[in-house]
C-alpha cells in the first residue's frame, strides 16, 4: 500500500531516543556534571546566560549539556524555559561604577585613577596547544595550573568610569540624565520592537543578540562600512550588586551579584551643522565573562547612532531595521531551520505555474517561428 | 481514527497550554483587536515557544491563548495531519493542555494549520488558527518595517499591483501561485500565509473566525466570521484558480487540491489530495480513484 | 478658476539649520501655467525652499497655499498626511536632478509609469499598459523598452522615464529640481526642448530650481534670483538676464558669459 512519506509518533520518538544516546557518547567516559561544566566551560555558560537572556549559570549548565554543546540550541533552550517564569518586578539599575573590579583596561590612557587591572585574560597569552592540559585528570592531577598569586595590596576602591573623566571636561556626549517624568525603559521580553526604535530597546535587543553576527558588524565599522574611529575607553569585568525594593519594604535590597562585563567606546564625532565636535558613546554590557561581544556590542550601539548626530547611514551597521531585526539567533536559527519543513503544497503550486508558464511560452515561440516561416513562404512566392 | 488517546494527561509542570495567564490576557487582548480591525495586523508580545521560531510559534501562541478544556485540537501541516510537524505540534498540546485532539475537521472546534485551508466547509464556531512566517505583504517590496506600516495606514498599496503589473508584462499572467495577497474588508492588504492561491476563495465570506499567529514577527491578524477577503487582481486579468488538471488517484475528488507525488524515477506520478482528512472520508463514503485498490499495490511493488 | 487667481502662494517663509538660515521670508505667487525659475549657487538655498513649497521640509514660519481642482486654496502644512500624499501623486510631479531618486530602479519603465495611475486607483491592465505607452512615446522613447529596467537605461533616457512617470497623471504644478544636472550638453538640450514642448502643450505650472542659466532663458517666463537664503530680485527672465539689477545678479550673469 503506498505511504507518503509523513513521520508518525514512534519515528518522532526514536528519532529523540537516538539523538539523547548520541548526546551520552560512549558509556565508558564518566558522564559530565553539571558543576564540571558551569566551572570549566564558565564562558560557554556566560554566553547561553547572554544570549538565553536569563542569569542562571546552573540552568545555562543544564541547557549546555542537553544541547551536546551547541550553545545557538542552549540559548533557546533557556528562552523557552525563561518564558514560563513568573515576573516579580524590576531591579534597580545596576550601578557598574561600583562594581568589585576584577578587570579593567583602558586604552585611551596610559594610567588612571584605580589603574589598569589586568585581571585573568587571555589576552598576551601564546596561542600553543597547552599539552600539559591534556593530560588525564586522573592520572597525577592533569597538570593544571596552580592558583595565580594574591596581589600585594588591594585594589583602589575608587574606581571612577574613564568617560566620566572626559565628561568632566565636556569633551564627550552626556548621556542625557532620566527625565523624572520619563517613561521607564522598555522591554522586548514583553512588548514587540517597534520603529524606529529608542536606544534603551536598542541596547536590550543587542545585549542578547549573537555574539557572532556582532562581532562581525563591529567588524565591519572599523573596516569602513560605518566609518567610526574607536577606542576602548574602557572595559570593566566583575560581579555587581543587585538591587530590588520591594513594595512592601519600600527600600532597595541586595539580592545578590551578577558578573557583568562592560565596554565603553570613545568615539571620534567632527561635528555636524547642528553640533560642535565631541567625542561620541558606545555602549556595551553583557552577562558574564564576554568582552568581545561587549566590544562589539559598544561598536554597534555608536554605529546606530548614526540617526540621532545627523551622520550619513553608509553601512549595516548603522541600518537599525537590519541590525536589531537579524541579531537574534533564536529567531534567525528558527527560520533558517524550517525550511526542512515540508512545504510541498508551495512547492505543488509553484510546479504547476512554472509547467503552465512554460507550456505557454513555447506555445508562443512556435507561433513566432511559424508565423515567421510562413512569411519567408510568402517572400519567396512573391520573389517567384 | 485519532492517533492520540482523548485527553491525555497534562504535564504538571506547566500551565494550562504552556503560557502562564498574563500572557494569554496579552495575546487575547491582541487579538481581539484583530478581529476588530479585520486584517491590520497587531503587534503583539510574542514569546519564545519550546518549539522554534517559524516551526508555527505565532500559531501555537494563539492556539494556547484561546484553547479550553473542552476544545477538540485538530493540526495540520500541508494539509495533512500525520506530517512531522503537525505531530509534534498536536502532541505537545495534548501534554500541556490535555485537550482531545482530532483528524477529523467536522468535529474539531480549533484547527491550526500550516499552509492549507481543509476542503471541508468550515462552520460557524470553529476557529482557524494560521501558522505565518511573515505577516507583511509587502515585505518583498519594501523592506522597511516603518515605511510599509505608513503604506497601511494611508491604504497606500500601489506598490502591491505594480508587481502584479510586471508578472502580466513579463509572463502574460498573474505569477503568484501561492501566498497570494488579499484585501479584506476593503481596507487592508493582507498576507494570508503560504495558502496555494487555490485556498484563497474559501477565505471570502468563511463562517469560521479565521486567526492568522506570526511568532517570530510578533504580529497577530484575524478575519472575522464573514468578512470580505478578495484576492488582488486586474479587471482585465481577473483572479484565478489553479490546480492539476487531475483527480485524486484515491479518493477520485476532482475538485480537490493535489500533492504530486513520485513514484520512481522513470516519471512514474500519482496524484493524491493534500487534504487527508477529505480524502479518508470520500474513500470512507466508497469513492475510489484510478489508483486505488490493486493498482496502488502494484506501484508501491514497482510493478507494471 | 480663473487666470488671475495664483495656483500657489507663497508667504514669509523660512528655515533655519541650527546657526544658519537657508531660506529667510521668501514670499511669492505662481500663476496658472506658469513657470518660475529660481536661481543662485550652490548653498543660496533653492532646493530648501523647493523642499518648503512640496511640502517635504516643514518651514519654521511661513504658509504655503495651493489652489485645487475645485479651486479651494488648501495649505500645505495643515493638510493631513494622506491627503498630502494624494496632493504629491495627483496634482504635483516631482522631477529629481537625480533620476534614482524619482524611479524605482528595480521594475519595468511601463510599471514605473504605470506606478502612479495604480496608486490611485487604477486596475485595467491593458488601460495602463496604453497610457504607459503612450506616455513614453510622447518623451520619445523607444516603445521595445517598455519592459526593461531602468538601470539599462542611459542617464537622459531615464530623465525621460522619470518625466513620462511624473506627468501621466496629468499633475497641474511640477517641480523640477536641475532637471539637466548631470548631463552631457547635447543630451540637455534635446531634454530641454521636450521639457519646454511638454510645459507648453500641457499648460503646466512649474517651479525649476537651477544653477544653469541657460536652462531658465529656456524654460522659465519668470525669475527669482537668490543668495543667502534671500531673494534678491524678481523679473521677468529676459529682463533679469538682459539687465540685471542687482549686484548678485550681475556678478551671475557676467559669470555665464565670462564662461
Amino acid at each position: 500500500m503506498y505511504v507518503a512519506v509523513k513521520g508518525g509518533e514512534t519515528a518522532i520518538a526514536n528519532a529523540h531516543a537516538f539523538q539523547a544516546e548520541q548526546r551520552r557518547g560512549d558509556a565508558a567516559q564518566a558522564p559530565l556534571t553539571l558543576g564540571q561544566i558551569e566551572q570549566q566551560l564558565g564562558l560557554a555558560v556566560d554566553r547561553v546566560m547572554g544570549e538565553g537572556a536569563l542569569y542562571d549559570r546552573g540552568l545555562a549548565a543544564l541547557a549546555i549539556k542537553q544541547a551536546r554543546g551547541d550553545l545557538v540550541e542552549a540559548a533557546f533552550l533557556v528562552r523557552a524555559y525563561r518564558t514560563t517564569l513568573p515576573r516579580f518586578g524590576y531591579s534597580l539599575p545596576v550601578d557598574t561604577a561600583r562594581m568589585t573590579v576584577l578587570r579593567r583596561v583602558s586604552a585611551t590612557y596610559k594610567d588612571l585613577p584605580g589603574g589598569q587591572v589586568l585581571g585573568p585574560t587571555f589576552d598576551y597569552s601564546h596561542r600553543m596547544l597547552d599539552f600539559a592540559l591534556a593530560a588525564d585528570a586522573g592520572e597525577g592531577g592533569g597538570g593544571e595550573a596552580p592558583g595565580a598569586p594574591l596581589a600585594e595590596a588591594p585594589l583602589d576602591p575608587a574606581m571612577p568610569h574613564v568617560t566620566a573623566l572626559l565628561d568632566s571636561e565636556g569633551l564627550i556626549q552626556p548621556e542625557p540624565p532620566a527625565e523624572p517624568d520619563a517613561p521607564p525603559p522598555g522591554d522586548i521580553t514583553r512588548d514587540p520592537l517597534l520603529f524606529p526604535a529608542p536606544r534603551d530597546l536598542r541596547l536590550q535587543s543587542l545585549a542578547r543578540g549573537d555574539e557572532g553576527f556582532l562581532l562581525a558588524l563591529g567588524y565591519s565599522v572599523q573596516r569602513g562600512y560605518g566609518g567610526s574611529h574607536p577606542f576602548v575607553g574602557e572595559i570593566r569585568q566583575g560581579p555587581v550588586a543587585v538591587e530590588i525594593v520591594p513594595e512592601e519594604l519600600g527600600f532597595a535590597i541586595d539580592i545578590g551579584d551578577i558578573d557583568l562585563t562592560e565596554c565603553e567606546m570613545v568615539n571620534q564625532f567632527k561635528g555636524s551643522r547642528l553640533r560642535p565636535p565631541q567625542f561620541t558613546r558606545g555602549y556595551g554590557l553583557v552577562f558574564g565573562w564576554s568582552e568581545r561581544k561587549a566590544m562589539a556590542m559598544s561598536l554597534v550601539d555608536r554605529a546606530l547612532r548614526a540617526g540621532e548626530l545627523g551622520e550619513e547611514r553608509r553601512g549595516p551597521a548603522q541600518d537599525e531595521e537590519f541590525v536589531l531585526y537579524h541579531a537574534d539567533n533564536v529567531e534567525g536559527a528558527g527560520f533558517v531551520t524550517h525550511l526542512k519543513l515540508p512545504h510541498y503544497v508551495d512547492f505543488q503550486s509553484e510546479l504547476e505555474l512554472i509547467r503552465r508558464l512554460r507550456a505557454e511560452a513555447e506555445a508562443r515561440l512556435a507561433r513566432a517561428s511559424a508565423e515567421e516561416r510562413a512569411a519567408a513562404d510568402a517572400f519567396a512566392t512573391a520573389a517567384v | 481514527m485519532d492517533t492520540l488517546p482523548a485527553r491525555p494527561a497534562t504535564d504538571p509542570g506547566y500551565n494550562f497550554g504552556y503560557l502562564d495567564e498574563q500572557t494569554k490576557r496579552m495575546i487575547r487582548r491582541a487579538l481581539l483587536k484583530a478581529v476588530a480591525i479585520p486584517g491590520y495586523q497587531v503587534p503583539f508580545g510574542s514569546r519564545e515557544m519550546p518549539l522554534p521560531y517559524g516551526w508555527g510559534t505565532g500559531g501555537i501562541q494563539i492556539t494556547a491563548s484561546i484553547i479550553g478544556p473542552a476544545d477538540t485540537l485538530k493540526v495540520i501541516d500541508q494539509g495533512a495531519d500525520d506530517t512531522t510537524n503537525a505531530v509534534s505540534i498536536r502532541r505537545f498540546f495534548a501534554r500541556v493542555a490535555g485537550v482531545a485532539t482530532t483528524e477529523r475537521t467536522a468535529v474539531a472546534t480549533i484547527i491550526q494549520t500550516r499552509h492549507r485551508i481543509p476542503e471541508r466547509p468550515l462552520s460557524a464556531g470553529q476557529i482557524l488558527v494560521y501558522q505565518v512566517p511573515q505577516p507583511e505583504p509587502l515585505r518583498q517590496l519594501e523592506p522597511r518595517e516603518a515605511e510599509a506600516r505608513k503604506m497601511h495606514a494611508l491604504a497606500d498599496y500601489g506598490l502591491m499591483h505594480v508587481k502584479l503589473y510586471e508578472d502580466i508584462a513579463r509572463f502574460g499572467r498573474i505569477a503568484t501561485s501561492y501566498n497570494y495577497p488579499v484585501m479584506v474588508n476593503g481596507r487592508y492588504l493582507m498576507a494570508p500565509s503560504p495558502i496555494p492561491a487555490f485556498d484563497n476563495p474559501k477565505m471570502h465570506r468563511m463562517a469560521a473566525l479565521q486567526l492568522f499567529g506570526a511568532g517570530r514577527e510578533k504580529r497577530i491578524y484575524a478575519v472575522p466570521p464573514h468578512t470580505e477577503v478578495q484576492s488582488l487582481d486586474f479587471d482585465d486579468h481577473p483572479f484565478k484558480v489553479w490546480r492539476a488538471d487531475r483527480c485524486c488517484d484515491l479518493c477520485g475528488a476532482p475538485d480537490s487540491y493535489l500533492d504530486e507525488v513520485v513514484t520512481d524515477d522513470k516519471g512514474g506520478r500519482m496524484f493524491v489530495c493534500s487534504d487527508t482528512d477529505h480524502c479518508a472520508e470520500r474513500r470512507g463514503a466508497g469513492h475510489r480513484g484510478p489508483l486505488a485498490g490493486h493498482a496502488l499495490q502494484e506501484i508501491a511493488e514497482g510493478k507494471s | 478658476m480663473s487666470a488671475a487667481e495664483p495656483i500657489l502662494s507663497v508667504r514669509g517663509l523660512s528655515r533655519r539649520f541650527g546657526a544658519i538660515a537657508a531660506v529667510r521670508e521668501v514670499s511669492f505667487d505662481l500663476w496658472p501655467g506658469e513657470v518660475m525659475g529660481v536661481v543662485g549657487e550652490s548653498g543660496s538655498g533653492k532646493t530648501t525652499l523647493l523642499h518648503l513649497v512640496s511640502g517635504s521640509l516643514r518651514p519654521d514660519a511661513g504658509t504655503v497655499l495651493f489652489r485645487d481642482r475645485q479651486g479651494a486654496m488648501q495649505d500645505i502644512q495643515a493638510m493631513s498626511e494622506p491627503a498630502r500624499r494624494m496632493l504629491a501623486r495627483t496634482d504635483w510631479g516631482i522631477v529629481h536632478q537625480n533620476p534614482r531618486d524619482g524611479l524605482r530602479m528595480n521594475v519595468s519603465a511601463g510599471a514605473n509609469v504605470g506606478e502612479r495611475l495604480m496608486a490611485v486607483g487604477a486596475r485595467h491592465y491593458g488601460n495602463i499598459r496604453g497610457a504607459a505607452e503612450d506616455w513614453l512615446a510622447r518623451v520619445e522613447m523607444d516603445l521595445g523598452r517598455i519592459d526593461d529596467l531602468p538601470r539599462t537605461f542611459s542617464g537622459g533616457m531615464q530623465q525621460r522615464l522619470q518625466i513620462a512617470r511624473t506627468l501621466v497623471t496629468h499633475p497641474r504644478l511640477v517641480f523640477m529640481d536641475e532637471p539637466t544636472g548631470g548631463l552631457d550638453v547635447s543630451v540637455q538640450a534635446r531634454l530641454l526642448d521636450l521639457i519646454r514642448n511638454l510645459v507648453a502643450v500641457l499648460g503646466l505650472s512649474a517651479i525649476i530650481v537651477t544653477h544653469d542659466l541657460a536652462v531658465t532663458r529656456l524654460l522659465a517666463h519668470r525669475l527669482m534670483v537668490m543668495q543667502r537664503g534671500q531673494v534678491v530680485e524678481t523679473g521677468l527672465t529676459d529682463q533679469v538676464l538682459d539687465d540685471p539689477q542687482h549686484p548678485y545678479t550681475q556678478l551671475l550673469v557676467s559669470s555665464v558669459l565670462a564662461a
